[in-house]
C-alpha cells in the first residue's frame, strides 16, 4: 500500500494541506465505507486502504457493501445505520447513483460528510465531494493509444464496443464515449452509448464486465461482422472473456484490445500481449483521500475541493501499455505491476 | 392396510392407460399426446424460433458458425440445467446450483495453483466439493425434511460466501492456466467442421442429456426419481426408498454442477469467482420452458435442453436483429409464463 501510495505524494499534499495535524482526530470519530460489493477486488482495495488510513488516523471505520452490484436497498439501509450510529462521515460508492440521493441528502441534513467514491452521484453535487477516476480521461487514453498504434488502417477499422450494462450506468457510458473521442469518432449524445452513426462501429454489447460476458458479446459481435480488429473493453475481465471468444474463431493475433480498470490480472494481460493498452485507476487512494476528508470535517468543518476545471476530485489515471505510442503518455506494464489492485 | 394401498394404486394407474380413449376430438388428443411427449411443446418451439430468425435474418443466423455458436453459448446453462431438472423432478427446486458450479471451478483452480496438486486431482477435488455441497442440500431435504426451497436458499449463500472467502475473489487467468494447467481449460477444445464449431463442453452437453434420458426412463432409480417427485408416499408405500433416492439425486446434482463448472472454465479461459451469478435463474428458467413440471414427476430432461436452446436462440437472434438487449428478457419472460399455463393445461388430463 506504501508502494502505492508513493507516486501519488503530491496529490496527497495537496489536498491534505488542510488536514495537517489529523493524526490527533480523536478515537470516537468514527466514518463509514459503503461499496457496491465486498468481493470485487476494486473495492476490496478500496476497503483496504480505508482500513489503514483509518487505523493509521485513529478512526473507528465500519464497513458495508451491497450484496451484487446493485442492491440499492443494502446500500440505503447502511446509510441509515451510519446516521443512526453517529458517524462523522460516509464514503460510498452508489449501486443505484439517482435512487440513492434521497439517503444521502438525509445523512448531509443530520451534519454528516458524503462523498462519493468511484461513482458519481445523479447530480454530482449530491455528496459533499466525489473522490474518483476521471473516466472520460481513461477512456480517451485508450482510444487516443489505438488510433496511433493503427496508425492509416484507423481509418478504417472495425469497431467492437464491449460495455458494462443496458441501463447505462455513467462509468460505462464515460469510458465509451471517451475512447470514441480518443479515437476520432464523432459523438452523438455524449450522455449516452449506441447512438453514433460512424460506420466503423460495429456495434455495441453488454458485458456486465466480467469473462463470461465479455466472450458472449464479443461472439455475438463477430457474428454480425467476422472482421472486427478492435475491441473496446469495459474492464480486464470483460477484456479476457473477448479474448477467449477471438481465440476461438483464431483472430487473437491480429485484433487490439483495449481496456480500463489497471487490476492485477489485467496488467498482466497487457505484459502478455492480451490486451494493448489499459487505462488504470486508483481505488486505494480514492479512500485513503476519503477517510482523511472527513477526519477533516470532524476537526474543523473544511469540505474537500474539487480539481480545478472538474467537478470532482480527481484521483488520477495512467495508461498501462508496453508498445507507448507518440503523443500519449504511458507507463510500462512493471509500473502497472507496482501500482495495480486486486 | 398395505394390501388396500395396493389395490387403489393398481386401479388408478390403470385408469391413466385407458381414459383417453373417452375422451375423443382433435384437442383433447393433442393434450393427451402432450402429456405423453412433454418435450414436444419446447422442441416445436425452438424449430419455430430457428426457422423465424431463420427466415428474418437469412444466412447471418442460418450459418453452421452461428447456430453452433448458440450451443457453446447454452453449454453451461444447459449442463447446470441437467442437475436442476433431477431436482425438479422430484418436486424439489435448486437454487444453489450455479453457486456449487463455481465452487468447484475455484476449487479446481486454486487446488492446482496454490497447492500445487496435480492437475488430473485437482480436478477430481472439484467434483468431491460439488459431491458434498449436494449431499448436506440431500440430507436436509430428505432425513431433516426440511423444504428444498429453503435448504438450497440457504446453501446458494453459504456455498457463494464460501467461494468468495476461499478465493479471495482472485481469478486465475487463462495464460496462466494454459501454460501449467491445461487440462482444466479440456472442455473448452474444439471441433471444427465446415464453419461449425463443436466444443467438447458442448459434447458433454449432449451426452449427459442422452445418458441421463436412458437413465431416467430406462432405470429403477431413474423411475424411483419419477416416483418421489409425483407422490412421495405412494412412492415410499409402494416400497422405494425415497430417502435415499433423494438423497442421491442431490448427490448427482452436485456432481453434474462441478461438470459444469469445469466447462465453465473451458468457455471463459480462466477461473473467476464471480461468473454464473444467475446460473440458478437461467436453469430453472430452462428447465420451465423446457415443459418440467415444478410440481414434479412429470418432464422429459430433453425438453430442458430444447428450453436453454429457446433462450439460446432468442438471445443471440435478437442481438444480431440489432434489437435493445432487455427485448430477450422480456421475450423470455413471456416464454416461462406460457410454459407453465400450457404445462397446467396439459395436467389435466390426469383429472
Amino acid at each position: 500500500m506504501i508502494k502505492l501510495n508513493k507516486p501519488f505524494l503530491p496529490i496527497f499534499s495537496a489536498i491534505a494541506l488542510s488536514i495537517a495535524g489529523t493524526n490527533m482526530a480523536s478515537a470516537d470519530t468514527s466514518a463509514c465505507l459503503i461499496t457496491k460489493t465486498d468481493t470485487n477486488p476494486f473495492f476490496v482495495k478500496m476497503k483496504e486502504g480505508a482500513t489503514a488510513k483509518a487505523g493509521e488516523m485513529g478512526i473507528s471505520l465500519k464497513s458495508y457493501a451491497g450484496k451484487i452490484d446493485g442492491d440499492h436497498e443494502s446500500q440505503v439501509a447502511a446509510i441509515e445505520t451510519c446516521i443512526a450510529d453517529g458517524a462523522k462521515g460516509i464514503l460510498i460508492a452508489a449501486s443505484d447513483t439517482k435512487a440513492i440521493v434521497p439517503a444521502v441528502q438525509q445523512a448531509r441534513d443530520a451534519g454528516l460528510l458524503v462523498i462519493a467514491l468511484d461513482t458519481p452521484l445523479e447530480p454530482i453535487d449530491s455528496a459533499d465531494a466525489t473522490f474518483a477516476t476521471d473516466n472520460f480521461k481513461a477512456g480517451e487514453l485508450i482510444g487516443a493509444w489505438a488510433a496511433a498504434a493503427m496508425g492509416d488502417a484507423a481509418a478504417d477499422a472495425k469497431i467492437a464496443m464491449l460495455d458494462l450494462a443496458v441501463s447505462q450506468p455513467s462509468v460505462g457510458v464515460l469510458r465509451d464515449q471517451g475512447f470514441l473521442q480518443g479515437f476520432g469518432i464523432d459523438l452523438g449524445d455524449p450522455n449516452k452509448w449506441g447512438d453514433e452513426t460512424d460506420p466503423r462501429i460495429v456495434g455495441n454489447d453488454v458485458t456486465a464486465g466480467n469473462e463470461e460476458g465479455g466472450r458472449k458479446a464479443m461472439e455475438n459481435l463477430l457474428t454480425k461482422d467476422p472482421m472486427i480488429n478492435v475491441v473496446y473493453t469495459i474492464n480486464e475481465p470483460a477484456a479476457a472473456g473477448a479474448y477467449e471468444a477471438l481465440k476461438a474463431v483464431g483472430r487473437e493475433g491480429d485484433v487490439l484490445i483495449v481496456s480500463v480498470d489497471g487490476g492485477c490480472p489485467g496488467v498482466a494481460d497487457v505484459k502478455d500481449g492480451v490486451i494493448g493498452a489499459t487505462s488504470q485507476q486508483y481505488p486505494l487512494l480514492m479512500a485513503s483521500l476519503g477517510i482523511e476528508a472527513i477526519a477533516a470535517w470532524a476537526k474543523d468543518g473544511s469540505k474537500p475541493e474539487n480539481t480545478p476545471g472538474l467537478d470532482f476530485f480527481n484521483t488520477g489515471v495512467n495508461l498501462v501499455t508496453d508498445k507507448p505510442v507518440e503523443g500519449v503518455e504511458s507507463i510500462d506494464t512493471t509500473e502497472g505491476t507496482e501500482k495495480c489492485w486486486g | 392396510m398395505a394390501e388396500e394401498y395396493e389395490t387403489s394404486l393398481q386401479d388408478s394407474a390403470a385408469e391413466i392407460a385407458s381414459f383417453e380413449d373417452d375422451k375423443p376430438g382433435v384437442l383433447s388428443w393433442i393434450q393427451a399426446t402432450l402429456h405423453h411427449n412433454p418435450s414436444l411443446v419446447p422442441l416445436l418451439v425452438l424449430l419455430a424460433s430457428v426457422a423465424g430468425f431463420g427466415l428474418y435474418l437469412g444466412p447471418k443466423f442460418f450459418s453452421p458458425f452461428a447456430l453452433t455458436l448458440i450451443l457453446q453459448q447454452v453449454a453451461i446453462v444447459g449442463i447446470v440445467g441437467a442437475a436442476q431438472t433431477l431436482v425438479i423432478l422430484t418436486a424439489g427446486i435448486d437454487l444453489s446450483v450455479g453457486a456449487i458450479m463455481v465452487l468447484s471451478s475455484v476449487v479446481m483452480g486454486q487446488f492446482t495453483f496454490r497447492y500445487g496438486l496435480p492437475v488430473e486431482l485437482a480436478v477430481l477435488c472439484g467434483f468431491a466439493v460439488g459431491a458434498f455441497c449436494g449431499w448436506i442440500n440431500g440430507v436436509l431435504v430428505a432425513i431433516v425434511r426440511l423444504p428444498p426451497f429453503i435448504v438450497t436458499l440457504g446453501m446458494w449463500q453459504i456455498v457463494l460466501a464460501s467461494n468468495f472467502l476461499y478465493s479471495a475473489n482472485e481469478t486465475i487467468r487463462s495464460q496462466d492456466i494454459q501454460e501449467k494447467a491445461a487440462l482444466l481449460q479440456f472442455l473448452g477444445g474444439k471441433v471444427k467442421y465446415e464453419g461449425a464449431v463443436f466444443t467438447y463442453g458442448v459434447f458433454a452437453l449432449v451426452i449427459l442429456v442422452l445418458v441421463l434420458s436412458y437413465v431416467l426412463n430406462h432405470t429403477a432409480w431413474g423411475r424411483h426419481v419419477y416416483a418421489v417427485g409425483d407422490d412421495i408416499e405412494a412412492a415410499e408405500l409402494s416400497g422405494v426408498r425415497t430417502k435415499r433416492v433423494l438423497i442421491s439425486v442431490y448427490v448427482v446434482a452436485g456432481l453434474i454442477c462441478s461438470l459444469a463448472g469445469w466447462a465453465l472454465i473451458g468457455r471463459i479461459g480462466s477461473v473467476s469467482p464471480t461468473a454464473g451469478q444467475f446460473a440458478n435463474i437461467e436453469s430453472i428458467t430452462a428447465v420451465v420452458i423446457g415443459g418440467i413440471s415444478l410440481f414434479g414427476g412429470r418432464g422429459s430432461i430433453l425438453g430442458m435442453l430444447f428450453g436453454a436452446l429457446i433462450v439460446g436462440v432468442f438471445s443471440l437472434g435478437l442481438r444480431l436483429i440489432g434489437t435493445d438487449p432487455q427485448w430477450t428478457y422480456l421475450l423470455i419472460g413471456l416464454l416461462i409464463i406460457l410454459a407453465v399455463a400450457v404445462d397446467q393445461w396439459i395436467r389435466k388430463v390426469s383429472t
